[in-house]
């Protein structure tokens, strides 16, 4: 059997409906295929009578600010969301993590839908956009809805989108304010898959050399990307120095528990890593915060 | 419909489902230039331009470029700014691969060079590091990396119209003569850039049907029954075929027949990758279709997936003749005495991991019975004529109806050189009557041929204070797992090089080469001693720690000289370039170090990082050796237009023998290079040359056509003696041009006088190599060996122990660098090979199920990895090779792992013994009790 029969690239909403409603259950959606059409291929999924494009809808490919938000469409190739300069203002740990997913040639066709509709406990893009407190926006025939992030996620590799019924049309993050900074870190492993074996995504705002937000995306630490909310807590109302990182570490092993997975990493390793990453996340967004502080008082 | 352009035309298609733009590209439109690695986005040599941007072809849906506009290799050239090379219009790009040398196998290149190209229009003037990035997944095999980044750097600045493409910085041969020795280009190097070359999946037949084949996917079990009647009524499969269809050999094999053709009931399934059936049908969707139906019972058996458990004398044998298929033993004086004698002993066991070629192109054979019935075999294969005899044999016909016509082949390092699907592609075409192929895809190529052994080794040394070498002893298992294939001879290899390139009085190895339910280990570059080369170098590290010395110290006083007795008992008369080597690796690593290269340093950049150099040596033998006749043929003719040509089967796998043998041959006969072609691989046109393996081609086959060009002279000399009445030694032949007593006479006027005679102007010479005695006989084993040098400078992240090579100096005898840029080239690839072999590469199987069954979970070296390597030729010659030549293929990548894991023990105290580097246990031993984790 072919991976699909009918490959169809619909140019609004309503005429993918259209196509989803004809090819009723056996249809997939499908944004750069650099996930879904290699699990077909290789068997991990049926093949399908339909697949629906969505790279071709204008309202997926938009970057743009909404009501104080920036909403970036869930099908714009990765390598134009980290080129993006809107992006790399409002939200650093994005254009960091979408610009280290695969090679060039994955980044011009993979999109950030892709990253969160394949929903891997420690998808890159999935993993700032969760730190970028992102909310996604979800249509399907009867109307859309917005839906935070961690929302979407049901179990590993699970999302909790009705599958070849619903589409993200896109995410959108808060605009970055003055005194705001995040950051992206990855550690792979140079054998097996170019999957990160852990990942992490933190933004802070900062304010009188004191945290007065914070928030800190983990992965793969649970079926689900997933937030460290007593870290965020532990941090709030501090300062960010030697000391409170070294305190933070002890929480972080509280909060968030690894896994081993066989051939790529040991919990151990993991939980080592977390406290590796989490002085860099912390650290870099902890600058980047202070660093706009300064841009501030410049102007 | 599928409205796009291609290289400026435009097409207007039928959709096909499922179809990716790769198969619409090369399939519809015939553009082959675009090449199929893997098919699994991780490649990158399907790469082309959709609208400016690099994808990958071969998973992007056809349809999906509809209404864009495509780019492949073969409309690149029209692009160029400035027209015309000397071989028709290049791309500046295309150009600069060919000038740098960055074409190799060449499989890759099209992929490079549209991944290239895309970086250019993006970013006209890159930087190394934008190279870096955008090439990051596209892979070389061959490794040409620092070759194919000055070819893009100059490239640019073509484009920009701010330089021009300049010769790559090689010095010549220190015994450079008029061709030989200096840099050459490859003759087929202008076809591989522009996409025009042909590799067996390129070939299109009237009728072609598909080959698939049906896998056992068990490791251990007898069949109990095989149904194919539901297949066969699928429509559009012409052939099922079973072991009971096989009339003739039943099993293939390079040394033992040991490999069933297909297995059948009754029979026993020896690993996952045996075959049970094969089909040929219309499409290649009917034949996988078609392999699901078959229905396969087994019996299971017990799983024996180590080699030291095949040994236990319970274990079930795999094979009648049991589960050892050699005990190979090196004995040299008394270790017992020796170690008595020593004032220290160092010991410790190592284990590496089995590893697959990954050549860039996955295995295709085409097969089909001509118009006067005889059967025509389209493959890259490394031996030729092992497969002209092996298919003879399945057929039942005599080796002369059976012809292998070799293809180029995209990458080998040994892994093509047993039966892939030659036989079955045969056998379905004898069936159908019509061409069959069988084409292998990365999955298939990665569960089924023959991989790098697995082993385990003890070394234990015994040494004087001050250093000297006393008694070494050396236990190995290797894991040969379910077919002999070059098991007997790649472990013979490990276990006489597990010495290491030293002199000890008191030597002994043994080493049990154990059958296995995992997949064949054959041979893979190196043969055996990339294995116990990591495992001596290893331990003469952690003997100069315990006796307090200076590691390149300990190694020069022990290092192997003219006049020093191997552990075989060889005496070594010539050609022993091992000090130089170490010499000139350590001048240049004390220019750029103050102070010992062995102290860690904390980077200036980082201070999580920390850096240090390791040191490692290595020798590997040139050719067959042990008693094995080693000889090759080479025909050697003039044509009409005063050109000639040299023939042998051996294979160019990307090693550059097309080239070498063309300046052999034209250094011999006084002609410019260009007027000499090579014809390779096939078995009606071109003598035996033997085996592609053993780095011998540049030895034996170059000989075979040094020696084919003597004898051409001879004949020469002879006939025109004859006609013009003088003695043959009146006759000179020089600056392109025939003498006789004065006068001068073109080579084409020569060809004219053959022919007027009725002579043809063609010789056959057939070399054999100086006999060589089997181990255990002591003298000659081998006729020559190479050696080498390297120090690698890597840096380890204290944190994550993460680690990066950031500099290779290597320096490689090689007897004479008969192409100085081919030989740069090899010696980058064969230390990045060398790379992923340390770090990157593990063949992974649980209980004989493989876990790397698709290039995503098998990493090789990219871009990113390739560090910066300087390189020093040493050249010591050896008196039989030609002009002095001996084997450089294997020896260039030997060193590399042990030189990095040195340097990882410099700079962390971690040592690792069990490869690929693990970092997670680099960081564990960096943090130990303070490592938060379990
Ligand atoms: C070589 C290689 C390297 C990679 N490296 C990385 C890496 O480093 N980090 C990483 O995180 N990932 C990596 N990936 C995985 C993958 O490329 C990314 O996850 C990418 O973002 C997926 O996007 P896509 O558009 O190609 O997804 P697709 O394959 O098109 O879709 C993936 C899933 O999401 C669903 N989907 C897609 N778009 C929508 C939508 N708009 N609405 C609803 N559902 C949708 C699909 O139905 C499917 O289930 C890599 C993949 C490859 C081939
Ligand atoms: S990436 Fe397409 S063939 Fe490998
Ligand atoms: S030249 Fe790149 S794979 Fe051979």
């Amino acid at each position: 059997m072919p991976t699909w029969k009918y490959y169809l690239l619909p140019t609004s909403l309503p005429q993918a409906f259209q196509y989803i409603q004809s090819h009723g259950p056996s249809c997939l959606i499908v944004s750069g295929g650099t996930d879904l059409l290699l699990e077909i291929q290789q068997e991990h999924r049926a093949p399908v009578d339909a697949l629906i494009d969505v790279t071709r809808i204008p309202e997926l490919n938009a970057i743009e600010v909404r009501d104080e938000r920036l909403f970036i469409g869930a099908a714009v190739p990765l390598n134009q969301v980290s080129g993006s300069l809107l992006v790399q203002q409002h939200g650093q740990a994005l254009a960091e993590s979408t610009g280290q997913i695969g090679g060039p040639q994955v980044r011009a066709v993979g999109t950030l839908g892709g990253n969160v509709g394949h929903a891997l406990p420690a998808g890159d893009g999935a993993i700032s956009l969760l730190a970028l407190d992102a909310w996604a926006e979800v249509a399907s025939a009867a109307g859309s809805r917005r839906i935070a992030l961690a929302q979407l996620y049901k179990g590993p590799g699970v999302s909790a989108l009705e599958a070849g019924k619903e589409i993200i049309v896109g995410f959108d993050i808060p605009l970055q304010q003055v005194g705001q900074g995040s950051a992206f870190s990855r550690v792979m492993r140079p054998q097996g898959v170019a999957l990160p074996i852990i990942n992490m995504a933190a933004w802070l705002e900062v304010r009188d050399d004191h945290i007065t937000e914070a928030r800190l995306a983990v992965g793969p630490a649970g079926p689900v990307p997933k937030r460290a909310g007593d870290i965020e807590t532990f941090i709030q109302g501090k300062t960010l120095n030697d000391a409170l990182l070294t305190e933070a570490k002890q929480v972080l092993h509280t909060c968030v528990q690894f896994r081993s997975s066989p051939l790529r990493a040991t919990s151990g390793y993991r939980d080592h890593l977390a406290e590796v990453l989490l002085k860099r996340v912390l650290s870099t967004s902890w600058h980047r915060a202070l660093q706009s502080n300064r841009g501030r008082r410049q102007e | 419909m599928i409205e796009i352009k291609v290289n400026g035309k435009d097409y207007s298609l039928e959709e096909k489902p499922g179809e990716m733009l790769a198969d619409l590209l090369r399939y519809r439109l015939g553009l082959t230039g675009t090449k199929i690695g893997c098919g699994e986005a991780e490649c990158g040599a399907c790469t082309v331009l959709l609208d400016d941007s690099p994808v990958l072809s071969c998973s992007y849906p056809a349809v999906k470029a509809s209404g864009h506009a495509v780019l492949t290799i073969e409309g690149l050239a029209e692009k160029s700014p400035k027209p015309v090379h000397e071989e028709g219009q290049l791309h500046p790009l295309q150009e600069a691969f060919i000038t740098k040398g960055a074409v190799q196998c060449g499989f890759c290149i099209p992929g490079q060079i549209m991944t290239s190209y895309g970086l250019l229009l993006a970013n006209p003037d890159p930087s190394q590091e934008d190279i870096k990035a955008a090439l990051k997944d596209t892979l070389c095999r061959c490794a040409g990396y620092s070759a194919i980044s000055e070819a893009v750097t100059e490239a640019g600045a073509v484009m920009r119209s701010e330089g021009q493409i300049t010769p790559r910085e090689v010095p010549d041969s220190v015994h450079a003569r008029r061709v030989v020795g200096r840099t050459a280009h490859r003759p087929e190097a202008f076809s591989k850039v522009t996409g025009e070359a042909k590799f067996s999946d390129d070939l299109q037949f009237e009728g072609l049907l598909v080959g698939r084949t049906k896998r056992t996917y068990v490791p251990h079990a007898i069949v109990k029954n095989i149904d194919v009647t539901k297949a066969e009524k699928l429509s559009g499969v012409r052939a099922v075929l079973t072991a009971a269809d096989l009339k003739h050999a039943k099993n293939h094999g390079l040394v033992v027949n040991d490999w069933p053709i297909l297995v059948g009931v009754g029979e026993r399934v020896r690993y996952v990758g045996d075959a049970v059936a094969i089909i040929a049908a219309d499409t290649g969707e009917i034949a996988t279709a078609a392999l699901k139906l078959i229905e396969v019972t087994y019996d299971e058996q017990p799983v024996i997936d180590d080699p030291v458990k095949a040994r236990e004398p319970e274990a079930v044998q795999l094979h009648e003749t049991g589960n050892l298929l050699k005990h190979i033993k090196v004995r040299k004086g008394d270790v017992v005495a020796g170690f008595a004698d020593s004032d220290v002993v160092v010991e410790h066991s190592y284990h590496t991991a089995m590893t697959d070629h990954a050549f860039i192109e996955p295995e295709c054979s085409i097969a089909r019975v001509n118009e006067d019935g005889r059967m025509e075999v389209y493959v890259g294969s490394q031996i030729p004529y092992s497969d002209r005899k092996q298919v003879a044999d399945a057929l039942g016909w005599p080796e002369e109806r059976v012809r292998v016509i070799g293809m180029l082949i995209g990458g080998g390092f040994g892994g093509k050189e047993d039966i892939m699907g030659q036989i079955h592609a045969a056998l379905l075409a004898e069936r159908t009557q019509r061409p069959v192929k069988v084409l292998y895809d990365r999955h298939e190529s990665l569960l089924v041929h023959p991989k790098r052994h697995a082993t385990q080794i003890h070394v234990k040394v015994g040494a004087k204070k001050d250093g000297r070498l006393v008694s070494v002893e050396t236990e190995l298992y290797g894991d040969t797992g379910a077919y002999a294939s070059l098991g007997e001879k790649v472990l013979t290899r490990a276990t006489t090089h597990s010495i290491g390139p030293y002199e000890s009085d008191h030597a002994k190895a043994d080493c049990y080469a154990m059958y296995t339910n995992n997949p064949p280990a054959g041979a893979f570059r190196g043969f055996g001693v990339t294995q116990s080369a990591f495992a001596i170098e290893s331990t003469m590290d952690m003997l100069a720690e315990k006796l307090g010395m200076d590691p390149i110290e300990l190694r020069k006083m022990n290092a192997l000289r003219v006049g020093s007795v191997t552990s075989t008992g060889q005496v070594l008369h010539e050609s022993v370039g091992l000090l130089e080597c170490i010499d000139k690796v350590e001048s240049e690593l004390r220019k750029r170090v103050e102070g010992n290269p062995f102290d860690p340093r904390v980077s200036d950049e980082n201070p999580d990082k920390i850096r240090a150099w390791g040191f490692s040596t290595a020798f590997k033998n040139t050719g067959l050796g042990g008693g094995a006749p080693d000889e090759a043929g080479a025909d050697v003719e003039l044509y009409a237009d005063g050109t000639v040509q040299v023939r042998t089967s051996s294979a160019e796998l990307g090693q550059g023998l097309c080239t070498v043998l063309r300046l052999i041959v034209a250094e011999e006969l006084e002609l410019p290079a260009e007027k000499v072609d090579v014809l390779l691989s096939d078995t009606d046109l071109t003598p035996d040359g033997g085996p592609t393996t053993a780095s011998r081609q540049t030895y034996v086959s170059g000989n075979a056509g040094l020696h084919a060009a003597k004898a051409f002279k001879q004949a020469v000399r002879g006939v025109l003696a004859e006609k013009y009445d003088c003695t043959p030694d009146q006759i000179e032949i020089s600056s392109g041009q025939v003498f006789i007593c004065g006068r001068g006479m073109s080579f084409a006027e020569v060809y004219q006088e053959f022919k007027s005679i009725h002579r043809e102007p063609k010789v056959r010479y057939v070399y054999q190599a100086p006999v060589t005695k089997p181990l255990g006989q002591g003298g000659d084993m081998h006729f020559a060996f190479s050696f080498a040098a390297q120090a690698a400078e890597v840096e380890v992240d204290r944190n994550t122990g993460e680690v990066k090579v950031l500099t290779i100096i290597a320096a490689n005898d090689v007897g004479t660098a008969i192409n100085p840029l081919g030989l740069a080239v090899q010696v980058e690839g064969g230390a990045v090979m060398g790379l992923g072999n340390a770090l990157t590469e593990a063949f992974l199987t649980k209980e004989g199920r493989v876990i790397t069954d698709r290039l995503a979970r098998y990493r090789i070296p990219s871009i990113t990895h390739s560090p910066e390597i300087v390189s020093f030729i040493v050249e010591h010659p050896v008196a039989t090779g030609p002009f002095g030549a001996k084997g450089v293929g294997e020896i260039v990548s030997i060193p590399t792992t042990p030189a990095i894991t040195n340097a990882i023990y410099n700079a962390t105290g971690y040592r690792v013994d069990r490869l690929p580097v693990d970092q997670e246990l680099i960081a564990r031993h960096i943090h130990q009790d303070k490592f938060v984790g379990k």
